[in-house]
């Protein structure tokens, strides 16, 4: 673990108690989602202007937690860099938007409601952003099938075309 | 056959003024098919006469689902979706992603497909560069820039399909290395392209630096302050055209950027002009990589020799039984990554492109993300457009360079 690193996740922990995991040689912290708004705002503090990426894992069908949140941060100042895990749970979930805090959360926050339906609550402007605006399901979710199409021939066409689903049918 | 959805001002009325639903200003499409959103972007302009009030830009034309089709194959396979992300750094995208791999299975890879690795993601963040310089140059009204920029693109396209049989989609680069050694004409060809091109940055940079036209469409356009840049998650060279130093390659070096001597050029003015200059001085610092890494060009193997991960060479097959069963099992059902995650940047002409990659333990990546730059670079473009003309405008989506591969996925 980098030395520089060392205090921050000191700090972290005994102020919103996270747990500190390192493998592969990354550093992630778990932290309940509740208080990720506290914690990104000391984030910038500490020097961590940048969100790199922020993204979701679905680990359907385990529900407690079933989706892991991921905010990779980085530092320009320091050249650091740091991940938060926030496992959340339920079928639904919603997590407090940090959109005013790093402003391109913005649209990360709409593709985690677009590809995993992952609410951000408080966000300004919750549209679809990559999907049309009347997709129906998260595209990203393990249990939405990856969609596969069936070739129709000449032969087949019209059978295939019953029951073939359309958009918005 | 369902209604037709008609949409409104009412469902976007809080993103524009207040204006706009009286019908004071208005409402106008630019895009998807207007020629200098280069390519399918669709912007909802709010204007006032010719002044931009509000820009809604909408996005996801060209969202293919990489992400979730990478999901339902094998490493080896995932990758040649990679090439497709951002068609114009197909060879960084290949690398982050086999960097990724690397990091996730520890796989090392020899000095010399490190080196080739260096070259050919300079070579490309130069051609990437000369796609920009001609198009962003075209939509200010300068058509010959684009067809020199072309032109000199070839040299560099041959050099990937000496490589790779392939101009562009290259996958060349894989997890454990390369492909397969580059041909003997590598090298020539590689140095033709040193002889050649600082002579024609500097017929570029004669062309439009002090051109009188280009400076009354570029001088304080688009600008954009380092911290604004950071809060936007910009990176890349519209970050340091703000004044701003970083650059992968230099602070988190990988691939052996640290035996080599380059500057990372930076500006402070934060406009259109000021992104033209730096990435213009990127071409020069990228052939500089380009001619230290070819100058002491390492001999050796291009791939490691870790069987249970990389596929042994043609030859051996033939006469090796283990060879035979390692190639069998790669190519049927893959290698089993350990659990875990990792998240790998690499500085692509964008700025930081990450992927991060988990595993279950399984031959299939659990989850991939691709942290692509243009995605971040182009949610900025709301702030920059207040205000400007909608020819401003134009010349200000050149700047970012975008592309919609890359921000859709």
């Amino acid at each position: 673990m980098d030395k520089q690193l060392q205090p921050i996740i000191e700090e972290l922990e005994k102020d919103f108690g996270v747990s500190a995991t390192e493998s592969l040689g990354e550093v992630s912290l778990v932290l309940p989602a509740e208080k990720i708004v506290a914690t990104c705002q000391r984030m910038q503090d500490l020097g961590f202007e940048l969100l790199s990426a922020l993204t979701a894992v679905d680990y359907w069908p385990e529900e407690q937690p079933r989706f892991h949140v991921i905010y990779e941060f980085s530092s320009v100042s320091k050249n650091l860099r740091l991940e938060i895990r926030l496992p959340v749970r339920g079928i639904n979930p919603t997590i407090p938007t940090v959109s005013h805090i790093y402003r391109n959360a913005n649209w990360r926050e709409r593709e985690l409601w677009d590809m995993f339906g992952i609410k951000a609550e408080g966000h300004p402007d919750l549209r679809r952003i990559l999907m049309p605006a009347d997709w129906e399901g998260h595209p990203l979710r393990k249990d939405y099938p990856l969609g596969y199409e069936e070739p129709q021939f000449t032969f087949n066409f019209e059978e295939i075309n019953l029951r073939k689903p359309y958009a918005k049918d | 056959m369902p209604d037709i959805q008609e949409v409104t001002v009412e469902d976007l009325k809080h993103l524009v003024s207040e204006r706009a639903i009286t019908g004071e200003t208005m409402l106008l499409n630019m895009g998807p098919q207007h020629p200098s959103t280069h390519g399918v972007l669709r912007l909802l302009l709010e204007l006032d006469g010719e002044t931009v009030v509000n820009c809604i830009p909408d996005i996801g034309f060209l969202h293919t689902g990489v992400e979730k089709n990478m999901e339902a194959k094998t490493y080896q396979k995932a990758e040649v979706m990679s090439d497709r992300l951002d068609y114009m750094n197909p060879v960084g995208n290949n690398l982050a992603f086999s960097m990724a791999v690397e990091k996730l299975v520890d796989l090392d890879v020899p000095a010399r497909a490190q080196a080739i690795r260096v070259i050919l993601a300079e070579l490309t963040r130069y051609q990437s560069h000369l796609v920009w310089l001609g198009t962003a140059a075209l939509d200010l009204a300068a058509m010959s820039m684009f067809l020199y920029c072309f032109r000199e693109r070839e040299y560099i396209l041959d050099v990937m399909e000496m490589c790779s049989g392939q101009r562009m989609m290259t996958t060349y680069i894989r997890p454990g290395g390369l492909w397969r050694d580059v041909p003997v004409e590598f090298e020539a060809a590689v140095r033709n392209i040193l002889k050649t091109f600082p002579k024609r940055i500097d017929q570029y940079e004669a062309l439009l630096v002090r051109n009188p036209l280009m400076l009354d469409r570029t001088l304080g356009i688009g600008k954009l302050t380092g911290e604004e840049c950071l809060n936007f998650g910009v990176t890349g060279p519209m970050l340091r055209a703000s004044g701003i130093k970083w650059d992968l390659r230099k602070a988190r070096p990988y691939s052996g950027y640290e035996q080599y001597d380059f500057d990372i050029p930076t500006r402070p003015e934060g406009d259109v002009y000021a992104r033209f200059l730096v990435r213009l001085e990127e071409m020069r610092q990228s052939l500089r990589i380009v001619r230290q890494a070819l100058d002491k060009l390492p001999l050796g193997p291009v791939r490691s020799n870790n069987y249970k991960f990389v596929p042994p060479p043609r030859s051996e097959i033939g006469t090796s039984m283990e060879a035979l069963i390692h190639h069998f099992k790669l190519w049927t059902e893959g290698f089993n990554a350990p659990k875990g995650s990792v998240y790998h940047a690499v500085e692509s002409p964008r700025g930081e492109l990450g992927v991060y990659l988990e595993s279950d333990g399984g031959p299939k990546p659990y989850r991939i993300h691709w942290r692509t730059p243009s995605f971040d670079n182009l949610q900025s473009i709301p702030l920059m457009a207040k205000g400007v003309l909608v020819a401003d405008l134009v010349a200000i989506i050149g700047s970012i360079d975008i592309v919609l591969g890359d921000v859709d996925r």
